[in-house]
């Protein structure tokens, strides 16, 4: 049975994961542990949770930024920001509760719809507060959302599944809320309609702040959301080229919400497994062909060229030998009895970069403590 | 360790003996960057004309165990790119092809050489390329990536870390490590950007871009002082607007670009604010008159909207033209890139009048006002016994001023030799240690770019073994990184 640590503070948390990586023993860092099964995790010796570094530090309205600490659950930060007409321009499933910590999101660099426009975590972090296992306390970037002095420590303990070291505090920069929103939807039966449809609308200065396409026993969705002061007249723009690109039953929703919020649980399975695809947004019409082939349904940004296949554990192997050469693709949620037979990580580093990795790894963490063997190439 | 001669030979055959330079006339070019205070004779300047070239380059450095130091165009503002004096020079001027472009993927893939401007026009008309320094016409994109460039528009489209997709970079070993976005692993491209030649070379780069607004609105709002200017910027931000660019200029700084430019900036203003919106047709229009109204709630005592593209890019002129036109009032400055959460504009811009009064020097200001990126430009006459060091020491207490402001000494030049000496300012002994642990990483011999960037010379030490008992050990490890 793992100890378990509870931190208050950056210091008793810093002093904890110390004392825990001088005994030798494995740290496991959690959050809302929405995202617990990732990676490959090791057995622990000692779990050391975030949820008592829970403050919103500073919400610097006139600026948009923000300070908050790693165990701060995303969707009760938006609520905050919300109250001031902002938000974080991070959209990843929140959890069934929203109990989803912005620690945790950045730890595996999770991010959802709004990624087309705003980029993931580690485009929206301007400064980072990492405890290391030998109880240094360090910080990295700044407050403010233009600076380039020292090196950016953030961007590599964003999706680094706190191999590197425990995250303390982050600091964000935000976004106005948009006066409206509006969705254009297109259906296709055809992946390469729906294909081509999202080729379209990427190509077009529409300002889009999400471009997703979704794909389920047999049928393609494209949604194009538009958002601003004239939301509802570009959204009309995007949906008349759906249809000169071909898709059926176009319309413009208004309420767009539960659109969204569809496409967002759709990047994660309670039973199922999930493959993260990356590759070039061109070759979309070849991961849809792979889906189709395994059985797989599929939610994903058209433009940035990230897809989420839901499909049988069994069929992990057979979607990747499908899929392009070199394609990423990487296992997420898994089903426990199947997940020691299935490599989350592939494609596996380079040589090259992987020795980098590990040494990295050796430098930040040289106990070997923290999230040891979660990560790529048993890191 | 092999002889300088020796290497230079080396280096010889690998590009050719007409792209290494070593006689003193051929290596004054290279002496600085566009940090002119800042000069040093490298033992050799290398012109590789390949990725392969830049490799071997290396290679043979670290095999000679010699520091080099890659050099684009040579137009950075923090001495990023000065040579160090035993060091190689490299050059990569001549690595200037656009490899491909992909604008089914929105990619294009060139090489360190090709400058900022010749990736915008390799996508247009139909896309563009969002950072865009000053320099953009001569910068390189190889700079850029080192630096982590920004320019005017990034308040809106964010910086160079956020459009490079993918890296190939050539470690001190001569290893080649690919670096992408999205690829499993750590996410070393993220390191590298902005690591200011510290970490490696990178030899091919790709990079996104976007459609090209379909919409371009401009206005220059004329104002009494920096501060009714600086609330315009402050209304036109709580109102939600994300502008593609609001640049300010005060009463010095507008008169020395009025000079030199004649583009119809009121000479009377204390303040001209340049805002551009840019986005889908309808937006635009839409926002573009609430900015109108918003400048004159705050007091605008004129607002010029540019009718037409000829207009645009004549205000614009003055704006790009400020730092050059400089000259026409004072014969030398110092520029500052210090940055300030932007709330905090009008205390800081009163801290530095004060600071200018205090030392008899004027100060003119130009900046990038939605991201709080100031360029202070310390105006001084070295011909003026004392006052180039006066100068110095007012442009230093002014980044201090910004970083006390909650800011950073540098939004966009680097820290490079520059501004080194102010990171202590900003970060903790225990901060600057674990920027070493990723140098030591990349570069345990340190020698890439030695002396820049951190304040004090450091050595790496050796990498810790992976589990370590006991923790006096431990901690005698750490003391050593």
């Amino acid at each position: 049975m793992a100890r378990e640590a509870h931190p208050a503070s950056f210091g008793a948390a810093a002093s904890a994961l110390a004392a825990a990586a001088a005994e030798g023993e494995v740290v496991r860092i959690l959050g809302g542990q929405t995202k617990r099964a990732w990676g490959t995790p090791a057995e622990a010796g000692v779990e050391l949770h975030t949820g008592a570094l829970d403050r919103v530090v500073e919400h610097n309205v006139g600026d948009l930024t923000a300070v908050l600490q790693a165990g701060v659950p995303l969707a009760r930060a938006q609520e905050r920001f919300a109250a001031a007409g902002q938000r974080l321009a991070l959209d990843p499933w929140p959890g069934p509760r929203g109990e989803a910590t912005i620690g945790g999101i950045l730890a595996t660099g999770d991010s959802g719809p709004l990624r087309h426009r705003y980029g993931a975590p580690r485009d929206l972090v301007l400064g980072m507060t990492v405890a290391l296992s030998d109880g240094t306390i360090a910080r990295s970037g700044g407050r403010v959302i233009k600076n380039v002095a020292g090196y950016d420590l953030a961007k590599l303990f964003c999706g680094s599944f706190g191999t590197l070291g425990l995250v303390l505090s982050v600091n964000l920069r935000l976004h106005p809320l948009p006066a409206a929103t509006a969705t254009a939807v297109g259906t296709a039966r055809a992946a390469d309609r729906l294909a081509g449809g999202a080729r379209r609308l990427a190509g077009q200065p529409l300002e889009l702040e999400a471009l997703d396409v979704a794909w389920r026993e047999g049928r393609g969705t494209l949604l194009a959301q538009c958002a601003g002061a004239q939301a509802e007249s570009r959204a009309r723009r995007a949906a008349e080229l759906m249809r000169q690109a071909g898709l059926e039953a176009v319309e413009v929703a208004a309420d767009d919400g539960g659109l969204w919020a569809a496409q967002r649980a759709g990047q994660r399975s309670g039973e199922r497994a999930v493959v993260r695809v990356a590759s070039r947004p061109s070759r979309l019409e070849r991961v849809l062909a792979a889906a189709r082939e395994c059985g797989a349904s599929l939610v994903g940004r058209a433009a940035v060229g990230e897809s989420f296949l839901e499909l049988d554990p069994d069929a992990v192997g057979r979607l990747r030998a499908a899929l392009p050469p070199g394609t990423v693709a990487v296992l997420t949620d898994c089903p426990p009895e199947h997940r020691d037979a299935i490599e989350p990580w592939v494609p596996a580093p380079e040589a090259a970069a992987l020795e980098l990795m590990r040494r990295l790894k050796a430098r930040f963490d040289p106990a070997g403590a923290c999230n040891r063997g979660i990560f790529v190439g048993g890191i | 360790m092999a002889s300088g001669a020796q290497l230079v030979a080396r280096l010889a055959g690998i590009c050719g003996p007409e792209h290494v330079l070593t006689h003193p006339d051929a290596l004054a070019t290279y002496r600085s960057d566009g940090l002119a205070q800042y000069r040093q004779t490298p033992l050799a300047a290398v012109l590789p004309g390949s990725a392969e070239e830049v490799r071997g380059v290396v290679r043979a450095c670290y095999e000679a165990g010699v520091p080099w130091v890659a050099r684009g165009s040579g137009t950075g503002l923090s001495g990023g790119a000065l040579p160090v004096s035993d060091g190689v020079l490299l050059v990569l001027a001549r690595l200037r092809r656009i490899l491909s472009v992909e604008l089914d993927d929105a990619r294009v893939v060139v090489e360190p050489g090709v400058s900022n401007l010749a990736v915008s026009r390799a996508v247009a008309p139909t896309h563009f390329y969002p950072p865009d320094p000053s320099s953009q016409v001569v910068c390189s994109i190889g700079g850029n990536v080192a630096e982590n460039s920004g320019g005017a528009h990034c308040f809106k489209y964010g910086f160079t870390t956020n459009y490079v997709t993918a890296l190939e970079v050539v470690l001190t070993d001569g290893t080649v490590v690919r670096m992408a976005r999205d690829a499993p692993g750590y996410d070393l491209l993220g390191a590298f950007v902005g690591s200011e030649g510290t970490l490696g070379v990178a030899t091919r780069i790709e990079l996104r871009v976007l459609p090209r607004p379909e919409s371009l609105r401009t206005l220059v709002a004329f104002f009494a002082d920096t501060g009714a200017a600086g609330e315009a910027v402050s209304a036109i931000v709580a109102a939600g607007m994300v502008p593609g660019a609001i640049e300010m200029m005060d009463r010095l700084s507008i008169q020395a670009a009025e000079q030199a430019t004649g583009a119809g900036y009121r000479l009377d203003a204390g303040a001209a604010l340049l805002v551009e919106l840019d986005g889908p047709e309808e937006e635009c229009q839409a926002r573009f008159e609430e900015v109108v109204g918003l400048c004159r709630d705050c007091g605008a005592t004129d607002v010029r909207v540019a009718a037409d593209e000829e207009e645009r890019e004549l205000l614009w002129r003055a704006r790009k033209a400020a730092f050059a036109a400089m000259g026409r009032i004072a014969p030398a400055y110092f520029v500052q890139d210090g940055v300030i959460p932007r709330t905090r504009l009008p205390e800081v811009l009163r801290r530095i009048d004060a600071l200018a009064g205090e030392y008899g020097l004027r100060v003119a200001n130009v900046f990038h006002a939605g991201d709080g990126n100031l360029h202070p430009l310390v105006c001084y006459d070295s011909a003026r016994e004392g006052e180039p060091e006066r100068a110095e020491e007012l442009a230093g207490l002014i980044v201090k001023a910004c970083v006390e402001a909650g800011g950073s000494i540098t939004g966009e030049h680097g820290v490079g030799v520059d501004k080194k000496a102010y990171m202590p300012a900003m970060f903790s002994e225990s901060d600057l240690e674990a920027f070493q642990r990723l140098r030591c990483s990349f570069d345990p011999h340190g020698l890439a770019n030695p002396g820049k960037v951190m304040p004090t010379p450091r050595l790496c030490g050796e990498v810790p073994g992976p589990y370590r008992q006991h923790p006096l050990e431990r901690a005698g490890l750490a003391s050593r990184l």
